[in-house]
């Protein structure tokens, strides 16, 4: 105790900067508070693991040539067969959406970084695109089954994938717009003063530019588009057997026949469903995995 | 606006290079037509929903947001067991999600090595990657099932307690109830939370953590002290942006929760949300019952839209005045 007190007298007076001049209670905490935040990784770590491992044990004994190409039973209690149907549905419906939302969301994405820039109705179409990206895609669902299914008189493809091009529009325009910013005002210029009119520069000098990070964005919009499960739901009818025509006649996807075969209580529709999760995760991988690879690989040119 | 340090290919330099004026007029009508899309969608939306919505809005008037009986095909129509059911189980979601999310910005960002910030961002990542129907079949085949056992548990224990056990009541026995939901819904908006916090964070100005280390603060008094109340603001955002998030998911919740037109305080009890009766119950609907289901999309959307917008409002606002003085 002497021991301990006398010291800093008997030295001159500098204060220990060292981590034992920090109180006991004080460093605990902060020891405690460490092992509590990165516990918390663990907490996405463990459903991510939980999910991935049961979605591929489950899915893989499904997965064969066979059952990405034969028709879905009709019967939900028949054992076997196949996804074939839902596998060309989702590849179908997504690609349709993507053809209609990555032009239009490139385009809107052109008005708000080359035109539109502070004005208020840049502002206004800023805002409504982050308003739109939080509309509940049920609800985009149900508006496209009112304006297109209601019109038309039938479910089709083309209603879902009118629906996941909505949903895919605003994340379009605000990635695209992102990576648009990034390009630096001198290209720009220096097109300008070779005499190039805007509508040149933008498409010749800027958007060659930002194309990575737009394909990645877009990747990314595609991805989240294909499992979408709630407005394929209500639009899309439903079908056995592969249909090419988007416009007449029922479709399927692989996220509604995991919907439909999740609820029976039936175990060949259940392990259809798991059959289903494991391709539809794959094809959403891959674009996920595309769309980082290319961001990372080719992200040095946007500086 | 910004006159001087606008680009210099704005309107009127290229009026005196005197190029390209019909070109660049197509071009740029072009481009505002397609911008403009989001509003002419979002309108419509909102038209298009009431009016076909109309009849059981008219024929339901104010009960349908306050009556707790839901019998369409006797036009009863009155949506407040889905409404509670959304609060419910996105409340449970919240109070999950919003710790470990912050927890894991909070590691990315300040604690974690180099070598695991990326591999951990990674995670998250792919956490949000999960078509939702997947940790919907999940959900329903795993996690549903295991869940009476561990729900039956907690009954026995803290039943007897008068406020706890009203709240963790006699589970159902398919384990299908607002907690399952509850929980599946909070790993689904992790990722969203998590992002916004990150970018949160980010706006903390370097200098006031480096003050706070100077003045010998521990790492955590420095995030307690200069991190968390500096980002307050955008907390609240991020997680008003989790709850919508959760408030609209439909898919996992249609599977898991039960489908019971109920409002109890029972956790471990079925219910429904507004977003999962509408696909349970699309598909044998028809006349003024789709018109009842399209009329809770209605009050869906609204309610979604407003927390979105007050959301967004809330996080600008913090990251203007955070890079405001961070300047």
């Amino acid at each position: 105790m002497s021991l301990l007190t006398d010291q800093p007298t008997s030295s001159s007076p500098e204060p220990d900067l060292t981590s034992r001049g920090v109180s006991l209670r004080r460093r605990l905490t902060n020891h405690a508070t460490s092992v509590v935040i990165a516990l918390a990784i663990l907490a996405a770590v463990i459903p991510l693991g939980l999910v991935v491992y049961q979605v591929v044990s489950r899915g893989s004994g499904m997965i064969s040539l066979d059952f990405l190409n034969w028709d879905i039973p009709r019967n939900y209690r028949r054992e076997g067969a196949g996804m074939g149907p839902a596998v060309l549905g989702t590849i179908l419906i997504t690609g349709a959406a993507a053809l209609m939302a990555i032009p239009v969301g490139i385009a809107g994405a052109i008005y708000l970084n080359e035109f539109g820039k502070n004005k208020p109705l840049a502002k206004v179409i800023r805002t409504m695109a982050d308003v739109m990206t939080g509309v509940p895609s049920i609800v985009m669902g149900l508006f496209i089954y009112i304006v297109w299914v209601l019109t038309t008189g039938k479910q089709s493809g083309f209603a879902g994938a009118l629906a996941l091009a909505c949903l895919m529009l605003p994340i379009v325009i605000r990635s695209a717009e992102e990576m648009l910013k990034l390009v630096p005002d001198e290209l720009r210029q220096a097109s300008a003063a070779l005499g190039s009119p805007q509508w040149k520069t933008i498409l010749t000098v800027v958007l060659p530019s930002a194309a990575s990070g737009i394909t990645s964005g877009s990747l990314l919009a595609v991805a989240r588009a294909a499992g979408e499960t709630a407005p394929v739901v209500v639009t899309i009818g439903i079908a056995f057997s592969p249909n090419w025509n988007l416009f007449d006649g029922g479709n399927t996807t692989l996220a509604a026949q995991i919907y439909r075969n999740a609820s029976m209580a039936f175990e060949p529709a259940q392990e259809r469903a798991w059959g289903a999760a494991l391709t539809l995760i794959a094809i959403v991988m891959i674009f996920t995995l595309a769309a980082r690879f290319i961001a990372s690989r080719y992200a040095v040119k946007e500086r | 606006m910004t006159s001087l340090d606008s680009s210099p290919d704005s309107s009127q330099d290229r009026k005196i290079i005197g190029r390209g004026s019909l070109g660049d007029g197509v071009f740029k009508a072009t481009v505002t037509s397609a911008a403009a899309l989001v509003l002419v969608t979002l309108g419509l939306i909102l038209v298009a929903s009431v009016y076909q919505a109309w009849p059981a809005l008219k024929h339901a008037g104010i009960n349908f947001v306050i009556g707790d009986r839901w019998v369409p095909h006797e036009m009863i129509f009155g949506a407040l067991p889905f409404i509670f059911g959304t609060a419910v189980t996105s409340i449970i979601a919240l109070i999950f999600a919003v710790p470990i999310a912050i927890g894991i910005a909070l590691f990315t960002t300040e604690y974690a090595p180099k070598w695991l910030r990326t591999p951990a961002i990674t995670v998250i990542d792919l956490l949000a990657a999960i078509p939702s129907v997947v940790f919907g079949l999940v959900g329903i085949l795993v996690v549903a099932p295991s869940a009476f056992t561990f729900y039956d548990s907690i009954h026995n224990a803290v039943g007897s307690i008068p406020l706890l056990g009203t709240l963790f009541g006699e589970p159902t026995t398919s384990g299908r109830t607002f907690f399952t939901a509850g929980i599946i819904l909070a790993v689904m908006i992790i990722p969203i939370v998590t992002s916004i916090s990150r970018e949160v964070f980010s706006t903390v100005p370097e200098a006031l953590k480096q003050a706070s280390y100077a003045l010998g603060s521990t790492r955590w008094e420095m995030i307690k002290g200069s991190v968390l109340p500096h980002s307050f603001g955008g907390l609240v955002g991020a997680s008003m942006l989790g709850l919508g998030r959760a408030m609209g998911e439909t898919i996992a919740v249609a599977l898991v929760i039960g489908g019971a037109t109920q409002i109890t305080a029972n956790l471990f009890d079925s219910g429904n949300t507004m977003a999962a009766v509408i696909v349970q119950q699309w598909g044998e609907s028809s006349g003024v019952h789709t018109a009842g289901l399209v009329g809770i999309g209605v009050v869906l959307f609204g309610i979604t839209v407003t927390i979105n917008l007050l959301a967004r409002v809330v996080v600008r606002r913090t990251e203007a005045r955070m890079r405001g003085v961070g300047a």
